[in-house]
């Protein structure tokens, strides 16, 4: 075989190649929504994080506007202290909200932001003052059981009752 | 009846030491093809020959399995998913397999049967023939001159195919879920895009091709040079090569997804 | 400096309890044609893997231009390489390459010449040996002979000090054996250089080694010049010499008794 021949089937190979990478970062993953542009971190502080990970979404409105940095628990106060990453072209005010959410029931867990009303804008490194910990299922279902089992216990004793 | 137990078990230790034994010279083979990969980079047009017997000349079976693959999988899917009224997630399910296991796996699978069984003929050959030996009597190292262009194009082909695999698979289950069954082609693209992650899906996926190629084309290398130079060494070399690398990729598809899975 | 370009002193190879050589002594005077003959399996080839520095012997040392061969560390002995040609028993040609490519193959590896040097290198050593027409061939379309003659430019190409040869003659057939007879004296005597001849074809050899060496159960045999071994009266030289089936070179390999192994075997 000719070695400009060679050449240049190789070329086409590692052309379709490299293409394919990228169609597949592009078309197929998030890459593009996965790199953000200059960003400021703000953390917040959390009683339950539930099962949010690490480069979970940050979002406001329903539109991703960062993603979670790093995670970390805080021996003297026993919480969680979740450091976010928001892109600089969105700027919050200094009362935002901060929530952890879940998409649908069983989906995977994000954060929420609801913008509040203060002037002031937040820094790079600042800290979000209003939280609110992630609904952990079993929670509320343990809740829902309990009421349910103390209310059909009533029952029981007053139909007990009546038999006699 | 004693002696025959004892001839068993003898017969299992041999086979164990031989086969240690044969573990350890691979991992030696491999660091020697480390020490000698010099060549191949400054003289790159001999890992570029090897690129298009081992890349190019795959490309065929590559594709056309990715394509059928990638249908297959849309029809399963949907099969499953419209149960759940999700016939959408179709596009999920495609990619996911795809890009995290399939792709990867199942490009190394056939890359051992089409690139690495000619790979093994070919070397065990040139040892039958004494080509290597006369190389070696012109003061030039076999390992430097034949094997190691051989095994950086390998690894190199490796994720580049994986990729190409991915990438035509998702098309072929494209044209399955949306001209045939009728998913929505904008559901089917958004919703594979929000929950295929760039970082834990796609580079794993590549991470994972590029370990399976280094040992497919290790295996199918070192099959090949330490083959007897007999027609039926080299054939058992052969079956070897496609066995032992099938085990590997297997073996090591679980290992490392058990990492990235609890990492 | 001695006048051998190669010393083989007491040199024995093999695993302790089979030893394929027991102290083998060899001297290779530059510019002539020697020739080791022996029996098939009495491990001559071995020997040109030995002196080429491809296998450690277990005792004693091959001398290359003064240097031993096993005491080289890598650097060393690709620099001794590089005064060998070797030709191989079927000729080793890369199957990969054109005949051009394959002769060229060493100049390619280790000098830096321009393509056009190259190319008047290659044609020379195609001339050489008859072979300049056949330049575009692949090794794979080639007969025996052709290849054999291509391997030997190969081995030729960079001027070795040393052209070993690992049985010649085998499978050719009578016109090409006269032509690679012919090349070896005519290319040893031209380049100056000294051939290593492995062989077990009596005539073609005698009729032009200058020494021949005998290596019979691991050992020098018999040595001397072809028409003094011609006349030998030593058993084993006069068996191999005249091709007598039946001599100290047995007929039956090893076995026990005829009579008694066909008994054996009709009562089990």
């Amino acid at each position: 075989m000719e070695r400009t021949t060679i050449d240049l089937w190789v070329g086409v190979f590692v052309a379709a190649g490299a293409a394919a990478l990228f169609g597949l970062a592009l078309k197929v993953g998030n890459f593009n929504s996965a790199t953000l542009g200059e960003t400021y971190s703000v953390t917040g502080a959390f009683e339950n994080v539930g099962s949010l990970k690490p480069r979970a979404p940050v979002k406001s409105a329903g539109v991703v506007v960062g993603r979670v940095d790093n995670i970390k628990f805080d021996p003297e106060s026993y919480e969680a202290l979740v450091t976010v990453k928001v892109d600089k072209r969105y700027p919050f005010p200094k009362d935002t909200f901060a929530n952890i959410y879940t998409a649908g029931l069983l989906g995977e867990q994000y954060i929420g932001l609801e913008a509040g009303g203060d002037d002031k804008m937040l820094q790079d490194g600042d800290k979000f003052s209003k939280t609110q910990d992630a609904v952990v299922l079993e929670k509320m279902i343990g809740q829902f059981l309990y009421s349910k089992a103390s209310e059909s216990g009533d029952d029981k004793s007053n139909d007990i009752k009546e038999a006699e | 009846m004693f002696s025959a137990v004892a001839s068993v078990l003898s017969g299992i230790g041999h086979r164990v030491i031989d086969s240690l034994w044969r573990f350890g010279a691979s991992i030696r083979f491999f660091f020697y093809v480390l020490i000698y990969s010099g060549e191949s980079f400054r003289r790159l047009h001999l890992t570029i020959r090897e690129i298009y017997f081992t890349g190019v000349l795959s490309l065929i079976i590559i594709l056309v399995s990715a394509f059928f693959v990638g249908m297959v999988l849309a029809l399963q899917g949907y099969n499953t998913l419209q149960r759940y009224g999700s016939s959408e997630a179709i596009g999920v399910l495609v990619a996911l397999s795809l890009v995290r296991e399939l792709g990867p796996v199942v490009t190394a699978l056939l890359f051992a049967g089409r690139a690495g069984t000619a790979i093994t003929a070919e070397i065990g050959l040139m040892r039958a023939t004494e080509q290597l030996s006369a190389m070696e009597m012109m003061a030039v190292s076999p390992v430097a001159r034949v094997v190691a262009p051989r095994f950086w194009a390998g690894v190199f082909s490796m994720p580049l195919l994986a990729a190409l695999f991915s990438m035509v698979g998702v098309l072929g289950g494209y044209l399955v879920a949306v001209p045939l069954i009728g998913v929505d082609a904008g559901a089917f693209w958004s919703q594979m895009q929000a929950s295929v992650d760039f970082r834990e899906d796609i580079v794993n996926g590549v991470i994972k091709s590029v370990v399976f190629g280094v040992a497919c084309t290790m295996i199918a290398l070192f099959e090949g040079f330490d083959a007897p130079p007999t027609a039926e060494g080299v054939s058992r070399a052969t079956t070897r090569t496609v066995v032992n690398s099938s085990l590997a990729v297997l073996g090591l598809d679980f290992v490392m997804t058990s990492f990235m899975i609890v990492a | 400096m001695s006048d051998n370009i190669v010393e083989i002193d007491n040199l024995s190879f093999g695993y302790k309890t089979r030893l394929l050589h027991k102290g083998i002594n060899m001297q290779f005077p530059r510019g002539k044609v020697v020739a080791i003959m022996g029996g098939s399996g009495s491990g001559k080839t071995t020997l040109l893997r030995l002196i080429g520095g491809q296998l450690k012997p277990s005792g004693g040392e091959v001398r290359v231009a003064g240097q031993v061969v096993h005491k080289q560390d890598r650097k060393g002995l690709q620099k001794l390489r590089r005064k060998m040609g070797m030709l191989f028993q079927q000729g080793a040609l890369f199957t990969d390459l054109s005949v051009y490519e394959n002769v060229a193959f060493p100049i390619r590896e280790h000098t830096d010449l321009p393509e056009s040097m190259i190319r008047d290198l290659v044609m020379m050593k195609l001339n050489a040996v008859g072979l300049r027409g056949a330049r575009d061939l692949k090794a794979t379309e080639l007969s025996g002979g052709m290849a054999r003659r291509v391997a030997l430019a190969r081995a030729v190409a960079l001027d070795p000090a040393i052209i070993m040869y690992d049985e010649p003659f085998a499978g050719l057939d009578p016109i090409s054996m006269a032509v690679i007879c012919n090349l070896i004296r005519k290319l040893n005597d031209a380049l100056g250089a000294t051939s290593i001849i492995v062989t077990h074809d009596v005539q073609e050899v005698f009729a032009f080694a200058d020494y021949v060496y005998f290596v019979a159960d691991g050992v020098v045999a018999a040595e001397g010049a072809p028409e003094d071994l011609r006349k030998s009266e030593l058993p084993f030289v006069h068996q191999f010499v005249h091709g007598e089936v039946d001599g100290p070179v047995p007929f039956h390999y090893r076995a026990p008794d005829y009579r008694q192994d066909i008994l054996r075997s009709a009562n089990v």
